[in-house]
């Protein structure tokens, strides 16, 4: 009998509570007495409060009580940094900024928080909110990121000089020789736009206070329930141990859920405790645009040196970073950004600067993709316009850059998001693209189907480009794996779970090891008194970091349970066998234990151990990388678009993904279908419109277009297993994967489609709009 | 996002109905399907202090085929105008575009009469039942009088119907024999409302010449936008490539009345036209001959 799990198509054990209605939610968290919240929110971008007048709230019928920063008093201070800068990188400029739960005097970005009314019913507090007036001087507003970091602009931060968030230059080799001895150098600028993560569900927060055992429970949408309880302990003068944190169910990550401190998360818990009522606070879609954090606004300058034979020499790359408001994250997503502009290419020479910019709009923090799509459009579109100019084919110059297998781990010398070394574990990247291609059948599309479209009249075309992904980043995470009396397995570990299948791809690294049921082994995300060490889920590093962590807990449950039933069945441990719930002694199935039996001898009732004795099959174990695996991938696209209307329909979808170690195809696949969702949006879809007042113009899903199922292509997943050398089940990352190189295809592939337009696109989002206006400029030039 | 408070009535015959209306005048609001009010109360866009629920009130939704058109009850909701055989034969313009509106989520919910009377000009049934020249019966208390399609938008969000009227049901006229139709649009995805978009019906005489036609395009005008004289440009013509360029350039360089939002400028909305109109007229050119 195969007894793999692992890489198995498992369907998942989450599934039948998911689908039938009966997981449990934040919202879902009914208390009895409970009060609610609703945020008064600034609509303006930059503004300073002259004076506040909440008594027409406080008086309202229903409203409990209303808050502004001056009643909160010596408690509304900002929240903690996150991230700390980089220490080990020199000359590094960075100014931290962080979010407070009530603005007094100044407002930085529209949706900040000045006022919150606690009512009976959220009703009743949306009507308060009607009731309270606010005097702004409205301030001149910072609202684009180049102009932000011109010497006469208007401050965010008016003890600063500057916007200057912060400015880090990082280097490998020596560009500037690299250019002088280059055949080519080709210079571009880029602009990428922000969007939002719009999870499915919104944030919540609901919080209990139990004063007369002075315990706080708290159940939040965040992606990481412990640092959120280790603060909320700090911020509220509470002992650890008395403040559990619960991350339930979650509709959807994707990164924003995991900056804490959010306002709500200082205000809500502190709320409870002053009012001693449970108080919940639901995020609505139109706070959700404003108020929980974005991403992926960038502009470069970039540079790059090649060889009349396409090898690329160097790059330089200069880029500014929106940072918004705060900067409670510090440098991850520029850093991410720096660590994938030489996407997956040996490149010898590297100068990369950035400058992140304070604006008057939302916080930016990471959100699926995490400054890599940036990296990497920069990158490949860059590739792209040198194979036009060195007349080679773009598939054949980005082969001949690419690093070779025999190369790693292969080292850039230059620091990553979690300040360890930019290495490159492991991979076989002209595997993966050749594998593509024979699946999007890339030569005869070439030589035979294409000219026959053209000949039509259809513009029909092709993208094929590969990407890496750093993933699984440090510090560490750890599980709790229990063999229970009934023989079932409770698992435990601190990451939050929003929908990655957690259930079943960690039941299944542990019932390989005990040979249970991937059904029989219960795990526990996100719930601070089961499991209380932990960071959080993001940098898809759960398989990575967790799911190792279960596998040394699980190996070593496994031991125990050997050690016991070897004395047990009088038998020597290399003989035993764990299937089916059992230990059995290879060859003699009638002399067998079940584990149900087993864990009730290692948790006995009456009689004496021998000294040193742990009770119960029990292990808890942790797992820190030293630096994180980087996965790589290959996508193509097919796409006809129609060049009046500039509607697309896309007709092929083919990714080749190499995240090491497969636990759960089934789970693999949807993580990339759904980042391959949020890569189509980022190319042709979404996008926050802000005007130049910093207001968002499309604060709906009438007009932030998120892409539909009717809009989805069908994906076809081929996979490539090169195995991590870094951690025991040979895991990468894959959390991102989908999202990451999809911008930088849809521009190739379109390039491609509108080969008698010339184009070169040069900036993400797109639109049909927007298309139809670069392709008119470029035509007539 | 939760709406000011309201005074909510389910009144289950019309005349109850009417009688609300006409007691609390502009400060009710008509419930239909709910699929454009209720948003824009969660906004709290709409404030309307009294709610008077139609659901309630039989024998308002229906679909009949009748001597010369099709009558359609106002609480018809589009899912039924979707499916329904009758549409398909003596409406197939309304027919074949249900699908094109929002997703089936909302169709089940959205009705005839809501639509018609939220007067959105981006919405299908304002521009397809200006194009058929359908008229409305409006009731209120006061009686009742019929309002054609092209009298009835007057502006964004503006009608004829007074605060105390219903909109019960209207007729939609058939098409004569050797009649064309087609309605094209731009979504930016498929449910969406359209970039811009234009309805075009004509009828061919014995001898292929176009004797009527009308266009009307939505998305593109605070309103549903009939080019009238690029409609008349085309009668008396053999619909030649030229004859339907020159009827498409009139009508989308001086017919028409586009603006700029986020997610399109006035100048790619009168390209979109253009490009629609033409593709609109061809087409229904072909079926009026019978070719597809
Ligand atoms: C996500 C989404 C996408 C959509 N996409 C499209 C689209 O692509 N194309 C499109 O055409 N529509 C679209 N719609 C709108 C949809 O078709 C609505 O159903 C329609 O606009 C309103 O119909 P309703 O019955 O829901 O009206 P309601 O929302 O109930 O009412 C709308 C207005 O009409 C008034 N009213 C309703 N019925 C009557 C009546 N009988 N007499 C007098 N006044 C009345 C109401 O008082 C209110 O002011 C979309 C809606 C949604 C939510």
């Amino acid at each position: 009998m195969d007894k793999r799990l692992i890489g198995k198509r498992v369907v998942r054990n989450e599934d039948p509570r998911l689908l039938t209605g009966q997981a449990q939610y934040v919202d879902d968290v009914n208390l009895p007495n409970m009060a609610h919240a609703a945020m008064f929110r600034s609509e303006y971008a930059h503004a300073r409060i002259r004076s506040i007048d909440v008594s027409k709230a406080r008086a309202h019928s229903g409203v409990i009580a209303v808050y502004t920063a001056e009643d909160m008093g010596a408690d509304c201070y900002p929240g903690p940094p996150l991230v700390s800068p980089p220490p080990t990188v020199k000359d590094v400029i960075f100014n931290s900024r962080r979010q407070v739960p009530l603005v007094k005097d100044k407002i930085r970005h529209a949706g900040e928080i000045i006022a919150v009314v606690i009512a009976e019913t959220r009703y009743i507090a949306e009507d308060a909110l009607d009731l309270i007036e606010i005097e702004y001087e409205p301030l001149p507003v910072v609202a684009d990121i180049e102009k932000a970091l011109e010497p006469n602009s208007p401050l965010v931060h008016d003890d600063l000089d500057s916007n200057l968030a912060a400015h880090l230059v990082q280097k490998k080799g020596d560009y500037e020789s690299a250019r002088a001895s280059a055949d080519v150098i080709i210079q571009r600028r880029f602009t990428i736009e922000r969007g939002t993560a719009a999870a499915m569900e919104n944030r919540g927060i609901v919080a209990q206070w139990d004063a007369k055992s002075e315990a706080l429970t708290v159940w939040d949408t965040t992606q990481a329930p412990i640092p959120i309880r280790n603060g909320l302990a700090a911020r509220l003068g509470l002992s650890e141990s008395k403040v559990r944190v619960i991350a339930p169910f979650i509709g959807g990550g994707f990164g924003p859920k995991i900056m804490m401190f959010y306002s709500e998360e200082m205000l809500v818990p502190w709320l409870a405790i002053k009012l001693n009522r449970p108080v919940k606070w639901i995020e609505d879609r139109r706070e959700n645009f404003y108020a929980t954090t974005q991403e992926r606004g960038q502009v470069h300058e970039v540079e790059m040196a090649f060889t009349r034979d396409g090898k690329i020499l160097g790059i330089k790359d200069d880029f500014i970073h929106d940072t918004g408001a705060y900067d409670p994250y510090g440098l991850t997503t520029p850093l991410n950004t720096q660590s994938h502009v030489m996407g997956g290419y040996d490149i010898p020479n590297f100068t990369s600067e950035f400058r992140v910019a304070f604006t008057n709009k939302t916080i930016v923090t990471p959100m699926r993709g995490a400054g890599r799509p940036h990296g990497i459009y920069v990158i490949e579109r860059m590739m792209d316009i040198a194979a036009k100019e060195l007349g080679i084919d773009r598939v054949e110059i980005r082969r001949r850059n690419l690093i070779k297998p025999d190369a790693f781990p292969y080292e850039h010398g230059i620091i990553d998001q979690a300040f360890a070394p930019l290495i490159f574990d492991s991979g076989n990247y002209e595997a993966v693209l050749n594998e593509t291609l024979k699946a999007v059948g890339y030569e005869k599309f070439i030589k035979e189907e294409q000219p026959r479209y053209r000949a039509e009249g259809r513009r029909v075309g092709i993208g094929v480009l590969p990407f890496i992904e750093t993933t699984g980043v440090g510090p560490y995470e750890g599980a709790r794996v229990t063999v229970e009396a009934s023989g079932k397995i409770a698992v435990a570990t601190g990451v939050g779970t929003q929908g990655q299948g957690h259930f079943t791809s960690f039941a299944q690294v542990v019932a390989e090891q005990l040979g249970v049921d991937v059904t029989d082994v219960r795990i526990t995300t996100g719930d601070s008194a089961h499991f209380n060490w932990g960071t959080g889920t993001f940098a898809s590093r759960g398989a990575v970091v967790a799911g190792n962590a279960m596998h040394a807990a699980a190996t070593m449950v496994r031991k125990k349970i050997l050690k016991l039933a070897s004395k047990v069945l009088n038998a020597p441990e290399e003989e035993l066998e764990l299937e089916d719930g059992m230990v059995r002694v290879a060859d003699i199935p009638q002399s067998s234990i079940s584990l149900s039996d087993l864990a009730a001898l290692a948790n006995p009732l009456r009689g004496a151990v021998e000294p040193g004795t742990e009770p119960g099959l029990e292990a808890t174990a942790y797992y820190g990388p030293q630096y994180g695996p980087t996965a790589f991938g290959v996508h193509a696209m097919i796409a006809e678009i129609d060049p009046e209307t500039m509607m697309i329909k896309i007709l092929r979808y083919v990714v080749t993904e190499d995240c090491g170690t497969i636990l759960n195809p089934l789970i693999l696949e949807g993580q990339i279908h759904g980042g391959v969702a949020l890569g189509l949006g980022n190319a042709y879809y979404e996008k926050l419109h802000f005007d130049e007042n910093a207001q968002l113009l499309n604060a709906s899903f009438m007009d932030y277009l998120l892409v539909g199922s009717t809009e989805m292509p069908r994906i076809e997943v081929h996979h490539l297993e090169t195995r991590s050398p870094l951690n025991e089940l040979g895991t990468k990352g894959v959390g991102e994967a989908g999202a990451i190189p999809v911008p930088a295809l849809f521009a190739q592939t379109m390039e491609d489609a509108l080969y008698d337009y010339n184009l070169e696109i040069r900036e993400t989002p797109l639109n049909p709009n927007r298309l139809f206006e670069i392709a008119r400029k470029e035509k007539t030039a | 996002m939760k709406p000011a408070p309201f005074a909510y009535y389910a009144p289950t015959t019309l005349d109850e109905a009417l009688s609300l209306l006409s007691e609390h005048g502009y400060d009710a609001k008509v419930l239909a399907g709910g699929q454009s009010l209720v948003p824009m109360m969660n906004f709290r866009i709409a404030q309307p202090a009294v709610l008077v629920d139609i659901n309630n009130i039989s024998d308002l939704a229906y679909i009949n085929a009748e001597e010369g058109g099709v009558r359609v009850g106002a609480l018809t909701r589009h899912h039924q105008s979707e499916t329904s055989p009758v549409m398909a034969r003596h409406a197939p313009l309304i027919y074949s575009t249900m699908p094109k509106i929002a997703y089936p989520q909302v169709r089940t919910r959205g009705t005839f009469g809501g639509s018609l009377s939220h007067a959105d000009p981006s919405a299908e049934l304002p521009t397809l039942t200006t194009t058929l020249d359908a008229k409305f019966r409006l009731v209120s208390q006061r009686g009742e009088r019929w309002v054609s399609a092209s009298e009835f938008f007057i502006g964004l969000y503006t009608t004829a119907l007074e605060p105390d009227e219903i909109l019960v049901e209207g007729f939609v006229p058939e098409l004569p024999p050797r009649s064309g139709w087609s309605l094209q649009e731009v979504n930016r995805r498929k449910h969406d409302f359209a970039l811009a978009g234009v309805a075009a019906v004509l009828t061919l005489d014995e001898s292929g010449i176009c004797q009527d036609a009308r266009l009307v395009f939505l998305s593109v005008g605070d309103r549903p936008m009939y080019a009238e004289r690029a409609s008349n440009l085309l009668k008396g013509q053999t619909l030649t490539p030229e004859a339907i360029r020159a009827a498409t350039e009139l009508a989308t360089t001086e017919e028409i009345d586009p603006g700029d939002d986020i997610h399109a400028t006035a100048d790619f909305r009168r390209h979109l036209a253009k490009t629609l109109c033409q593709r609109a007229i061809e087409q229904a050119h072909q079926r009026a001959q019978g070719k597809q």
